[in-house]
């Protein structure tokens, strides 16, 4: 054990990192061990934002708790709440529309753009450089705004509901996404200008972090993440759902396994989405948005699981139902509590330079680790 | 014609036949020392707002456009808010050393000012060592960056402070290497004499390409020791919070804040004098009628001119580039700059030595 | 593999397992005692090769506590539920942090919020709660007046 403050036995000094602290985007605390600058031992320490979700969703019904998740892994909300959608649809064997399917698939992948988007800005300022930041802003702002327009909120959205979604698309979503695609395409460059080719970004990025393909599955790391080490685990790829797999896109894979990998998957992903986006944009069939359910649901008694790929990686929700109105018990797998899981044994050894850097490339969002 | 040198030399003429020479001299140093506090409070202000609109600038935003027309007195209210605020002293604090640290490095600052020539003839203290005495006193500020480190009892302010020591200790080298270069061709220490050697043509184009290289050494190098990013280690906000000043509040917070754009103006006056001519206008060789022309210009106005544009360059690199890792920062220093400069001193050498610039 | 496959290789490898039926993936209940050897067979033998843990807790059940592990594969593709039925009044179970690095942080969190003891875990402290916390939140019986609203 080490001591809360002061130095160990062994005369290195112990740094917190947080729960204040600018880097770890939230309240994150990280009590490290340190030789001069070089990490000897880092332990996270969570429950900061602690909620309990889970116990909270146990009082709630099967409509209800679905909007709680949105303030799990609130950058990528519409992927949690369409996998919370998912697993009740799949215990009620409720068959969603085709345009809500293909409205869902649209907002999960826009959100994923969004996410990425500020994942890119503040990873950039994590490294000392401000100006990407208002950058990526620029492009998220119209994304929000369409789902400002259309969804009526700009964070948690809770627009995906079992069954469908809330409410019928604005009549200018598909004029205003063409119009983001568009200016999407035309700034995309810049990112790669700014940020990618620079020298003293790829000198911070490459070497740093190394996490093997083997230590990436151990360590449960999904997502960009596992994909930076050639760990294939789209979920969209290999286990589909919704519209995915009538859909034309790569899973980004890069073998680096170290911190420029994981960077280089993320900026593709985003071009990734942009392909899917267009491909559904002028395809949304019509009909109804919302399949019919009953006013109050009830899952049959059994155990459901489904997972969805969010922003972060694989988000797993597991049901556990008595056949009442309420879940018995749910658990969320969140993406972001595995792969921080893996972030002590990255950053042994390094300096604290590059906890930055590999923190930043494990897009960590506190809220969807303490749940 | 009304110049900065003819309103200097009236004054002291009239001190001089009003008083007796001894008031006159101390007159003349109360007035001096009056200028220089209020042209530190000008650069305080115009310098923080032009980095705000120039980070803004690049940031696809507007900067302060609120007070004021165009928000030219929005550091005005941000010095009377640092005004107003407690200066807290943390509990473990060596309270001596704390307090003492923020006047170290505004003093270090300060005494940098005497012998940059502002004009023809305005210079505080044409001292016949001034570029030694410049990179000498530069270097006096981090004994106070390390002061503020050790005595705020503060992991983060101990780190920044290390960093800051390793840093400017490393990079004061090819600083002076690159300083030198300048000082081999002129054959003077003199800030003066560097300055009238430029009347046929500014370094920067007289000294092909070692001189330019020399030039690139010591930009980075002033970035460098300024804590500018992309080396702003000591004080790197998303590693350290805020380095070697994270614990100052108030007006102690302002007088560090002050003293880095203090230092970057006095670092970029230096870079204008050793590199561009100082407020020698630009001159092209034996074209009389092209340079008179330029004579018209004040000389004032083309020190000012040359200064604001490398500080332009230092805000520039700061809102483009990332940070540096230390180790990277190190090597970057030994491994490259200092053997590039080393070498480039001896080209230099031979070429003052043959004769070969122009 | 499929699913009956991996009942019949389940069944050859380990006798004393029970199945479960239901869900998308074979369920098997097991013994708490033999789950470490289990767990190495599962991750050892080439044709299984569960290899990536991806779901791990706990439901409490009123009069026993069940420790469900989803188990993938990312060679093979199959997935595997197991779970583990514990006494109520003390559990305890192996810990499996040495073979899938993940459930370190899953394991601190089960120990937090249900009060399950990993044994030879390496740092079995709690997660998210204070150290002082009195009580096991997610546990059915779990009450805190203050706290809590019930609907």
């Amino acid at each position: 054990m080490i001591e809360e403050l002061g130095t160990t036995s062994e005369g290195y000094m112990v740094i917190n990192i947080g729960p204040q602290h600018p880097a770890t985007h939230g309240v994150l605390r990280l009590v490290m061990t340190l030789d001069g600058e070089t990490i000897i031992k880092t332990e996270p320490h969570l429950g900061y934002i602690h909620r309990s979700i889970e116990k909270m969703c146990e009082s709630l019904s099967y409509r209800q708790f679905v909007y709680v998740t949105s303030r799990m892994d609130y950058l990528s909300s519409h992927m949690n709440n369409h996998g919370c959608s998912l697993v009740v649809e799949k215990g009620l064997q409720v068959e969603v529309p085709e345009r809500a399917q293909v409205i869902r698939v649209l907002m999960d992948e826009l959100t994923r753009v969004a996410s990425h988007e500020l994942w890119w800005g503040a990873m950039a300022m994590d490294l000392g450089a401000f100006t990407p930041f208002f950058h990526s802003f620029r492009e998220r702002e119209t994304i929000t705004d369409i789902m400002e327009e259309t969804c009526g909120a700009r964070l948690t959205m809770n627009y995906i509901c079992p069954g469908g979604v809330m409410a019928d698309l604005h009549p200018d979503f598909q004029k205003r996404v063409k119009k983001f695609v568009a200016l999407f395409k035309s700034k995309f460059h810049e990112y790669n200008e700014l940020v990618t080719g620079n020298i003293i970004f790829q000198n911070r990025m490459k070497g740093v972090g190394i996490l093997s393909a083997e230590n990436a599955i151990s360590y449960g790391c999904t997502g960009p993440v596992a994909r930076g080490s050639g760990v294939s685990s789209d979920i969209r790829k290999l286990y589909p759902y919704e519209v995915y797999n009538k859909l034309q896109f790569d899973e980004v894979l890069e073998t680096g396994c170290d911190s420029f990998a994981r960077y280089m998957v993320r900026i593709n992903e985003m071009l990734q989405s942009i392909k899917i986006i267009e491909q559904l944009i002028d395809q949304i069939p019509e009909g109804e948005f919302q399949a019919k359910t009953k006013a109050v649901l009830k899952l049959p008694k059994g155990e459901f699981y489904q997972r969805v790929e969010t922003a972060r990686g694989e988000l797993g929700i597991y049901i556990v139902s008595e056949g009442g109105t309420t879940p018995y018990r749910i658990k969320f797998r969140s993406p972001g509590f595995s792969n921080l899981s893996a972030l002590p044994h990255l950053v042994k050894g390094s300096k604290i330079g590059d906890l930055v850097a590999t923190m930043g490339t494990l897009d960590l969002v506190i809220p969807d680790i303490d749940r | 014609m009304l110049s900065l040198e003819n309103i200097t030399n009236t004054i002291h003429e009239w001190l001089n036949a009003t008083f007796n020479p001894t008031l006159a001299l101390l007159s003349e140093f109360v007035l001096i020392g009056i200028c220089a506090i209020a042209l530190f409070a000008m650069l305080g202000l115009s310098l923080v707002l032009m980095e705000r609109k120039v980070a803004a600038y690049m940031q696809l935003r507007l900067g302060p456009n609120r007070v004021g027309p165009f928000g030219i007195f929005q550091t005005v209210a941000d010095t009377l808010k640092l005004m107003m605020k407690e200066g807290l002293t943390p509990d473990g604090a060596d309270k001596f050393l704390f307090n003492l640290a923020p006047f170290v490095v505004m003093i270090a600052a300060m005494m940098l000012l005497a012998p940059i020539a502002f004009a023809r003839g305005f210079q505080i203290w044409d001292i016949n060592i001034g570029v030694l005495f410049l990179s000498a006193v530069s270097s006096v500020s981090v004994i106070g960056i390390l002061m503020a480190g050790w005595a705020s009892n503060n992991k983060y302010s101990f780190l920044g402070a290390m960093r800051s020591g390793a840093q400017i200790v490393s990079y004061e080298l090819s600083a002076g290497l690159s300083i030198i270069t300048i000082v081999i061709l002129t054959g003077s220490l003199q800030i003066s004499d560097i300055v009238n050697s430029q009347e046929n043509g500014w370094w920067i184009f007289k000294g092909h390409i070692p001189i330019v290289i020399s030039f690139i050494t010591f930009l980075i190098a002033i970035t460098a020791e300024t804590n500018r990013a992309p080396f702003d280690l000591p004080e790197a906000e998303s590693e350290l919070t805020a380095g070697f000043h994270t614990e100052y509040s108030g007006m102690k917070f302002a007088l560090f804040f002050l003293s880095e754009y203090i230092n970057i103006f006095i670092a970029c006056a230096l870079g204008a004098t050793l590199f561009f001519g100082g407020w020698m206008p630009f001159h092209i060789g034996h074209w009389e009628a092209f340079n008179q022309i330029m004579d018209y210009i004040p000389s004032s106005v083309w020190f000012m001119g040359k200064t604001f544009f490398l500080i332009f360059l230092l805000m520039w690199f700061r809102w483009t580039f990332p940070r540096l890792r230390v180790d990277q920062l190190l090597s970057l220093e030994w491994k490259y700059l200092l053997p590039i400069s080393m070498i480039n001193l001896l080209v230099v050498t031979v070429m003052a030595i043959m004769g070969w610039h122009f | 593999m499929n699913n009956e496959d991996l009942k019949n290789k389940i069944t050859e490898l380990f006798p004393t397992a029970t199945f479960e039926e239901g869900g998308e993936w074979v369920n098997i209940f097991i013994d708490p005692a033999q789950w470490k050897t289990i767990a190495e067979r599962l991750r050892t033998t080439n044709e299984l090769a569960f290899d990536y843990l991806f779901c791990l807790t706990c439901v409490d059940w009123k009069t026993h506590f069940t420790m469900v592990y989803h188990l993938s594969s990312t060679i093979h593709r199959h997935a595997l539920v197991l779970k583990i039925k514990l006494e109520r009044s003390n559990p305890e179970v192996e810990t499996v942090c040495d073979l899938w690095r993940t459930a370190e942080l899953h394991e601190r969190e089960v120990y937090d919020l249900f009060g399950v003891t990993f044994l030879n875990h390496p740092d079995l402290r709690r997660l998210f709660l204070t150290d002082d916390f009195i009580g096991y939140p997610l546990r059915k019986d779990f009450e805190d007046p203050i706290n809590m609203i019930k609907l």
